[in-house]
C-alpha cells in the first residue's frame, strides 16, 4: 500500500525508480475512494492530479500528492473555507504557499475539510459535515485543520498543509496521532489564505514525521513581496535539524502543575524524561498562567473576524449573509461589539497589551532555555457532537497553545502517547523562540526516533 | 435665499476643511496594479486580488506614497510621526469591496502643521494616508436599471489633509484650497484634476456670534465639493442657511450636507443619530511604520523651494511683481527655467518683471523643450521698438480714429479699454513697432481732441 509511505520514503522510492506514479496515485485515489464517504476529509478532489504529478517527474518533490485545507486558495480548484457563502467559488489566483508547494513539484490531490472559516477545533461548524477521527471514529479529528490531520492519518495522501491561528494545525494533529508544526508567524506566507485572524494566521505542514515536515517547510516557506508581515529572512535547510543529537540543550517543562490537567500529566511527565535519557534536561517552569491567553484571544481573534469576514456582504460571491453558520455569526456580533467606539479601548486594545506581556514572558523564559514542552491539548480527542452547546469548545481545547500563538512562536506537536483502549493519541507541544523552528525539529526528531508513537515508524 | 448684511455680521464663521487629493504614484496603494483610474480605456482592467478584495488578498504599502505624504507635511510644516500606522475603518458600501477602508485613525504620518493666507494662517490638524474606494455607475442597460462597480480606482494612494476651524469666509476657503493645489502640483505628486474627483472638497461650516471665543455646539459637514467656486458657494449658502435658523432662536443640526451644484443649494444626507460606528483598529495585515529624525531630515532637505518662498525671493531678488509670480510658478521644471531667464535679463540690463509680465500676459509661449536664452531673445524682439517721427505715427492714428467712429463714441462715453484696440490698429497702418507709452499719449491726445 504506497499511500502509507511518508513523504521521505516516497521521495527515496521515486528517485530510485522504485515507484512509479501510476501505481503510487492508484492506491492513494482507493484509499481516498474508499474512505472519504465515511470520514469526510475531502471537500474537493483534482482529477487531473496524476497528470501534474507526471509533469513535476524533475522537481525536489516529484509529483507527490498532498492534500490542502480549503481556505488556501487554488486557481481554478474549488475553495470553500468549508461555508457555503463561497460553495461555488472558484479562485482566479494561488496562494504564495501553494504556489511554493507546487513549484517545488508537490501536487494538489484535493482540499480538506475545516471548521467553516477556520473558526473551531472540532471540524464540527464545518456547514459541509464534521470529519470523523481516523484513529476512531467516534470520536472527533480536532480543528480547525481536521481535515488535513485526518487526511494523513489516513493514508489519504502523503502530507497536507493546514493553517493555524491558536491550536488549528497542532490540535487536530494531537488528536489524530500525526505531526502538526505551526512554523513562527511571518516564516510562511498568508497571501491567498483566505483571511480568519490576520495577526496568528500561519500556514503550516502536517505530516507523518517530524522529517516529513522539515522537508516541507523548506519548500513552502519564504519571504513574499505580496504580504507585508512575511519576514524578509533566508530560508535555512530545516532538515539539517534531523538526526541531530539533543546533549545538553535545556528543555523547560510547562504548566506540569496546571489544574485540571492531572489525568494527563501522569502520563505526560513520565514521557518528558525521555529527553533526560537522550542527554538533555528537563525543567519545571513557571510560566504565566495560560488561562488569559484564551480572553486575549477570544477578543482579538473575534475582532479581526468580524472585519475579515465583513466581504461577504452579498455583492460579490453570491450567497447573502444568512450562509454565515451560528458559529461565525456569534464571532461577528462579539467582534462587532468588542471594537465599537467605547469598547474598543476597554476590549481589543487591552488584549493587544496583556498579549505583550505574554511575549516578554516568553522572552524571560527563552534565556535559560532552549525550547519549552507541553501537553498539546488538556485532554484526549473528544467525542463526536461534543461541541454542541459549547461556544467556547474551541478556545478551550486550546488553553496550551493560545498564548505561544498570539506570541507567533513556531511550535510542533507530535505523538507522545497512545490509549491502547480508544487507539487515540496524546501531543506534546515544543515552541522555541521566533525563527527557530529547527529547534522544534531537532528535540521533536529526537523524541519521535527515540520512542514508540509514531505509527509510521513501527 | 437672501440675506441683508446686517444679519451677515451678527455671526462669524468657523471652518475647517478636509481636502482629499489622490496621489500619482505609478502603482496604487497597496498592491502593484497600475495607478491611472483615468487613464483606463476600460473598466476594471487594473486590478488583483487585493485591490478587488478577494479572499485572501493582502496588503504591501507603497513607500512611495508614504514618503510622498511626509513630503507635503513637510511643506506644509507639520510635525511627522516617526511611528505611524494604518488602521481599517470598517463600513459597509458597495464599491468598498473588503467592507473596510484601509486608513490612519489616531497616528497619522504628518500633524500640527501651518498654511499662510492673505487672512491669516490656517493650521493644519493632520495629513494621513489612505486608499480611495471603487467607482459606482449607475446606468440603464437593456431597459433596467443597473448598478455597476469599476475597480480601477479601488486602492488608489489618498491623501487626506485636515485643517483647524481657522477659515473665518468663503474667499480664505478658496485661496487656503487653491494654495494646497498649488503645493501639490508643485511637489510633482499630484494633478489634482478637480472634474475627475482627483482633489476632493469638504468643509465643516459653522457660526458664532461676533466676539464668542468659544467653538458652536454643531458642525455642519459639507461633502465631495469637486471645484473651487462650489466650495465657496456652499459655504455661502451655509452661512445664510445657518444664520437664519440661528436668528429664530435655533441651532442648526449637526449633519452631513451634500452639494447640488445645478441647484446650488446644500441637503441634508446624515444626521448625528445616524452617524457610523467605524470601529477602527490597526490593520493587522500591515506592520507599523517607522521612520528615523535623520531620514526625515534628508526627505526635509531634498524639499525644493516652495511656491510662496519663491515668489517672495523673486521679488527681493529680481523686483518680480508678486502678482506675476503666482501665476508663473506652477512647477519645479517651469519655474527653475524661468528663473534662469531672470538671470540672463539681468546681466542685460532687462527688467526680469517686464519679461515676467509678458510671459503673463500670453505673449511668449514656454514648452518643455525651451530654454532661457531663448526666452529672452524672443522678448528681446517683442520689444523693440522702431524709429518713427511723431508726425508720422500722429498722420496714421488721424486715420485709425476717422476709420472707427464707434469706438471713438465708446471712448468719449468714458471705455478706456478701446485705447488698446486703437494701439493695435496704429501699429497696423504704420507697419512698425513703437513704444506703447508713447503711442498711447499720443493717442489720447488725439482721441480727446
Amino acid at each position: 500500500m504506497k499511500n502509507k509511505l511518508t513523504l521521505k520514503q516516497a521521495l527515496n522510492k521515486l528517485k530510485n525508480n522504485e515507484l512509479s506514479l501510476d501505481d503510487f496515485y492508484a492506491d492513494v485515489k482507493k484509499s481516498i475512494a474508499d474512505q472519504n464517504e465515511k470520514l469526510n476529509v475531502y471537500l474537493t478532489l483534482d482529477d487531473n492530479a496524476l497528470e501534474k504529478a507526471k509533469a513535476a517527474k524533475n522537481t525536489p518533490l516529484m509529483g507527490v500528492p498532498i492534500a490542502l485545507k480549503d481556505n488556501y486558495c487554488t486557481k481554478n480548484l474549488r475553495t470553500t473555507a468549508s461555508s457555503t457563502i463561497l460553495d461555488d467559488f472558484i479562485p482566479t489566483f494561488e496562494s504564495t504557499v501553494s504556489k511554493n508547494l507546487k513549484k517545488a513539484g508537490g501536487v494538489v490531490i484535493g482540499k480538506t475539510n475545516m471548521d467553516a472559516w477556520a473558526h473551531g477545533s472540532s471540524t464540527e461548524t464545518s456547514q459541509y459535515g464534521r470529519t470523523l477521527n481516523p484513529r476512531n471514529i467516534d470520536y472527533l479529528p480536532g480543528g480547525s485543520s481536521g481535515g488535513s490531520a485526518a487526511a494523513v492519518a489516513a493514508n489519504m495522501c502523503i502530507a497536507s498543509l493546514g493553517t493555524e491561528t491558536a491550536g488549528s494545525i497542532r490540535q487536530p494533529a494531537a488528536w489524530c496521532g500525526v505531526v502538526g508544526l505551526k512554523p513562527t508567524y511571518g516564516r510562511c506566507s498568508r497571501y491567498g489564505i483566505i483571511a480568519m485572524c490576520s495577526s496568528t494566521d500561519s500556514p503550516g505542514p502536517i505530516t507523518k514525521t517530524v522529517e516529513d515536515a522539515a522537508i516541507l517547510l523548506n519548500y513552502i516557506a519564504g519571504h513574499d513581496l505580496l504580504e507585508s508581515t512575511t519576514a524578509n529572512l533566508e530560508v535555512p535547510d530545516f532538515t539539517k535539524a534531523i538526526d541531530k543529537d539533543i546533549k545538553g540543550l535545556k528543555i523547560g517543562y510547562l504548566y506540569k502543575d496546571l489544574k485540571g490537567l492531572e489525568e494527563i500529566t501522569k502520563i505526560f511527565a513520565e514521557q518528558v524524561k525521555v529527553f533526560e535519557k537522550l542527554g538533555a534536561t528537563v525543567e519545571v517552569v513557571d510560566a504565566m498562567n495560560p488561562k488569559h491567553g484564551v480572553s486575549i484571544y477570544t477578543i482579538v481573534q473575534r475582532g479581526e473576524v468580524s472585519s475579515n469576514l465583513g466581504r461577504y456582504d452579498g455583492i460579490r460571491y453570491g450567497k447573502d449573509r444568512s450562509f454565515f453558520g451560528d458559529e461565525a455569526k456569534r464571532r461577528i456580533m462579539l467582534g462587532t461589539y468588542t471594537l465599537s467606539k467605547g469598547y474598543a479601548d476597554q476590549y481589543y486594545n487591552t488584549a493587544q497589551k496583556v498579549r505583550t506581556l505574554y511575549i516578554k514572558d516568553y522572552e524571560r523564559l527563552f534565556k535559560t532555555y532552549d525550547v519549552l514542552v507541553a501537553p498539546t491539548s488538556p485532554g484526549f480527542a473528544k467525542k463526536i457532537g461534543a461541541t454542541e452547546g459549547q461556544a467556547m469548545f474551541g478556545e478551550l481545547e486550546d488553553l496550551l497553545l493560545e498564548a505561544s500563538s498570539l506570541s507567533g512562536l513556531p511550535g510542533i506537536s507530535i505523538p507522545c502517547y497512545k490509549d491502547n483502549e480508544t487507539n487515540l493519541y496524546l501531543g506534546m507541544n515544543i515552541i522555541a523562540p521566533m525563527y527557530r523552528e529547527d529547534l522544534v525539529l531537532q528535540v521533536a526528531d529526537a523524541f519521535e526516533k527515540a520512542t514508540k508513537w509514531n505509527s509510521w515508524r513501527n | 435665499m437672501n440675506t441683508d448684511n446686517k444679519n451677515k455680521n451678527k455671526y462669524s464663521l468657523v471652518c475647517g476643511l478636509e481636502i482629499h487629493a489622490e496621489l500619482k504614484t505609478k502603482s496604487k496603494m497597496f498592491c502593484g496594479c497600475k495607478n491611472d483610474p483615468f487613464g483606463a480605456e476600460k473598466p476594471n482592467i487594473y486590478t488583483c486580488p487585493t485591490c478587488l478584495g478577494m479572499p485572501g488578498g493582502s496588503p504591501v504599502a507603497n513607500k512611495k506614497a508614504i514618503e510622498w505624504t511626509i513630503k507635503v507635511g513637510l511643506a506644509l510644516g507639520c510635525k511627522i510621526n516617526l511611528f505611524s500606522k494604518f488602521d481599517r475603518k470598517n463600513y459597509f458600501y458597495p464599491d468598498l469591496p473588503k467592507a473596510y477602508q484601509i486608513s490612519q485613525y489616531d497616528l497619522p504620518f504628518c500633524y500640527d502643521g501651518v498654511v499662510e493666507t492673505s487672512f491669516g494662517p490656517v493650521g493644519i490638524t493632520r495629513i494621513h494616508l489612505e486608499e480611495d474606494t471603487g467607482k459606482l455607475l449607475h446606468k440603464k442597460i437593456d431597459g433596467k436599471q443597473v448598478s455597476l462597480i469599476d475597480f480601477n480606482r479601488s486602492s488608489v494612494p489618498l491623501m487626506e489633509i485636515v485643517t483647524e476651524p481657522d477659515i473665518h469666509s468663503p474667499e480664505q476657503a478658496k485661496e487656503y484650497a487653491k494654495e494646497i493645489r498649488k503645493i501639490l502640483k508643485y511637489l510633482d505628486v499630484a494633478d489634482c484634476d478637480m472634474d475627475q474627483g482627483g482633489m476632493r472638497l469638504e468643509a465643516n461650516t459653522s457660526l458664532r456670534s461676533e466676539g464668542q471665543k468659544e467653538l458652536p455646539k454643531y458642525k455642519v459637514e459639507v461633502k465631495n465639493i469637486n471645484s473651487f467656486k462650489f466650495m465657496e458657494q456652499a459655504i455661502e449658502y451655509e452661512i445664510d442657511r445657518q444664520t437664519e435658523i440661528l436668528d429664530k432662536g435655533e441651532i442648526p443640526a449637526q449633519e452631513t450636507r451634500g452639494w447640488n451644484s445645478i441647484k446650488s443649494i446644500t441637503f441634508s444626507q446624515r444626521t448625528k443619530e445616524d452617524s457610523e460606528d467605524y470601529r477602527y483598529f490597526p490593520d493587522p495585515d500591515l506592520p507599523p511604520i517607522r521612520y528615523s529624525r535623520e531620514s526625515i531630515e534628508t526627505m526635509r532637505a531634498e524639499l525644493p523651494e516652495l511656491p510662496a518662498q519663491k515668489s517672495e525671493r523673486w521679488n527681493t531678488e529680481y523686483g518680480v511683481e508678486k502678482r506675476y509670480s503666482k501665476q508663473l510658478i506652477s512647477h519645479e521644471i517651469f519655474s527653475n527655467l524661468l528663473e534662469e531667464s531672470f538671470k540672463i535679463c539681468q546681466l542685460e540690463n532687462i527688467e526680469p518683471n517686464k519679461l515676467a509680465s509678458t510671459i503673463v500676459n500670453k505673449n511668449i509661449i514656454i514648452s518643455h523643450e525651451t530654454i532661457a536664452s531663448k526666452i529672452v531673445d524672443e522678448f528681446k524682439k517683442l520689444s523693440q521698438t522702431d524709429e518713427v517721427s511723431d508726425d508720422e505715427i500722429i498722420s496714421a492714428i488721424k486715420e485709425v480714429i476717422l476709420q472707427n467712429n464707434d469706438a471713438v463714441i465708446k471712448f468719449k462715453s468714458g471705455d478706456t479699454k478701446v485705447i488698446g484696440f486703437f494701439i493695435g490698429q496704429t501699429m497696423r497702418k504704420l507697419g512698425k513697432k513703437i513704444n506703447n507709452r508713447k503711442l498711447g499719449e499720443l493717442l489720447i491726445n488725439e482721441l480727446k481732441k
